[in-house]
C-alpha cells in the first residue's frame, strides 16, 4: 500500500566548511521508518548523499541524526510519528562535526570516553574464578541501569552543556564511568573518580535532562551523572576527614 | 580539585540561603502584618547579634553562591577561562558581600 501524498524532506548536505539543505519528495510506504526514507533518496534521487548504517534494529548506534530538530535513532523511528504536515528536516547530528552531508566525525565523542576512563579495568586472570555477583546488589543494579547504551551520541546531540562546553565528558562518557564505578570487578574507581570529577566533567551538568528525554533506550544519563557527583562529593570529604583524624 | 570546592561551595551556600529566606520572608509579613514602622523594626535589630549574625551569614552565601554562578555562566555561554573568569568572579563576589555588609551594618550597627 502506497499513501497518496509524497513527504517533502529536506536533507542537510555539505561538509565541515558548510553546506545547505536540498529538497526532495520521498514516497510514503507503510511502517516506514525515517532511515528509509533516507535511503529511498540515495537509491532513487541522490547516490551521493552520505550517510551512516549498519544493523537497522536499534542496536549498533550508528544511524542516529537530528530528525525535525531533534536526536534520533532513524532506524527506529516511524515516519508517521515524527512527520509534521507531511514533513521531514534530517540533518546531522548537533554538538559534533561534520564529515561530508549526515556523517559526523564521532572521534570527539570516543575521546571523552576515554578520558573518563570508560574502560572496564579489572585484575582477575583467567585462572581465577568467575567473580559472584549477586544481580540484587546494590552497586550491580546502578551498574544495569546504565548499561545498555548503544553509544548513538543521541545523549551528546541533545545536551546543551556539551553545546557550551567543549571540553565536557558528554552524557554517554559519564554515563559509561557510573556502569563501571559500580562494577566491583573494577580496579580503577579512583582514578576514574579523579578524571570525571575534574574540569569538565559531572559536576559540569546542569541536570537539564535532555539526555535521558532522547535516549532511545530510555536510560537516564541524568541520574547517572548526580550519583557520580554524589560519589565524588563522599570521596572528597571523606579524604579530607581521614587526613584531619588520621 | 578545584572544580568540585566550587560545586561544594555552591550547594552549601544555597543549603544555608534556602533556610535563611524562608524565614526573612515569614519575618517581613510578621513585621507588616503588626504594622511596624521602620524606626520600631531598626529598634528592634541595632545591635542585636542575632540579626547581625543572620543577615552576615545570609549576605555570605549570597556572595558565594552567586559568585561561583556568575562563573559557570561566563565560563559556558561566553567561553571565558583562567585568570580573567577567576578576577571578575571573584570582584563580583567581594562587591555583592561589601554591599550586602554595608546593608548589614545599616540595619545592625548601632548610631
Amino acid at each position: 500500500m502506497q499513501n497518496s501524498a509524497p513527504i517533502r524532506v529536506k536533507v542537510w548536505r555539505g561538509d565541515a566548511a558548510g553546506g545547505a539543505f536540498a529538497a526532495f519528495d520521498v514516497p510514503q510506504q507503510p511502517a516506514q521508518t525515517v532511515l528509509d526514507v533516507v535511503t529511498w533518496i540515495q537509491r532513487h534521487a541522490e547516490a551521493s548523499l552520505s550517510y551512516r548504517f549498519a544493523c537497522r534494529v536499534g542496536m549498533c548506534g550508528s544511524c542516529a541524526m537530528m530528525v525535525n530538530g531533534v536526536p534520533r535513532w532513524t532506524c527506529r523511528t516511524h515516519v508517521n510519528k515524527v512527520m509534521q504536515d507531511n514533513r521531514l528536516t534530517i540533518e546531522p547530528l548537533r554538538n559534533l562535526p561534520i564529515i561530508k552531508d549526515l556523517v559526523c566525525d564521532m572521534s570527539q565523542f570516543f575521546e571523552k570516553w576515554k578520558r573518563a576512563e570508560g574502560h572496564f579495568s579489572g585484575q582477575g586472570s583467567r585462572d581465577q574464578a568467575v567473580a559472584a555477583i549477586s544481580p540484587s546488589e546494590p552497586a550491580r543494579r546502578a551498574a544495569n541501569a546504565a548499561i545498555e547504551c548503544i553509544n548513538c551520541a543521541i545523549c551528546y546531540a541533545a545536551c546543551d552543556v556539551v553545546a557550551w562546553n567543549p571540553d565536557y565528558l558528554g552524557p554517554a562518557a559519564l554515563n559509561r564511568a557510573w556502569s563501571l564505578q559500580n562494577d566491583s570487578r573494577d580496579r580503577r574507581h579512583d582514578a576514574r573518580l579523579q578524571a570525571v570529577s575534574s574540569d569538565g566533567g559531572c559536576l559540569s551538568c546542569h541536570s537539564q535532562q535532555g539526555c535521558a528525554t532522547y535516549c532511545p533506550n530510555e536510560l537516564n544519563p541524568t541520574a547517572s551523572i548526580a550519583g557520580l557527583k554524589k560519589m565524588a562529593t563522599g570521596s572528597f570529604i571523606g579524604k579530607k576527614y581521614r587526613q584531619r583524624h588520621g | 580539585m578545584v572544580e568540585l570546592r566550587l560545586y561544594l561551595a555552591q550547594r552549601i551556600s544555597a543549603a544555608i540561603m534556602a533556610p535563611l529566606v524562608l524565614v526573612h520572608l515569614g519575618l517581613m509579613i510578621y513585621a507588616i502584618q503588626g504594622g511596624l514602622s521602620a524606626e520600631e523594626i531598626l529598634a528592634r535589630t541595632r545591635g542585636s547579634l542575632l540579626w547581625g549574625s543572620f543577615y552576615g551569614l545570609f549576605v555570605l552565601a549570597v556572595a558565594t553562591h552567586a559568585a561561583i554562578g556568575l562563573r559557570n555562566i561566563l565560563s559556558e555561554w561566553l567561553q571565558l577561562r583562567g585568570p580573567l573568569l577567576s578576577l571578575i568572579c571573584w570582584l563580583f563576589g567581594l562587591g555583592l558581600w561589601a554591599l550586602g555588609w554595608r546593608a548589614v551594618a545599616a540595619v545592625v550597627g548601632t548610631q
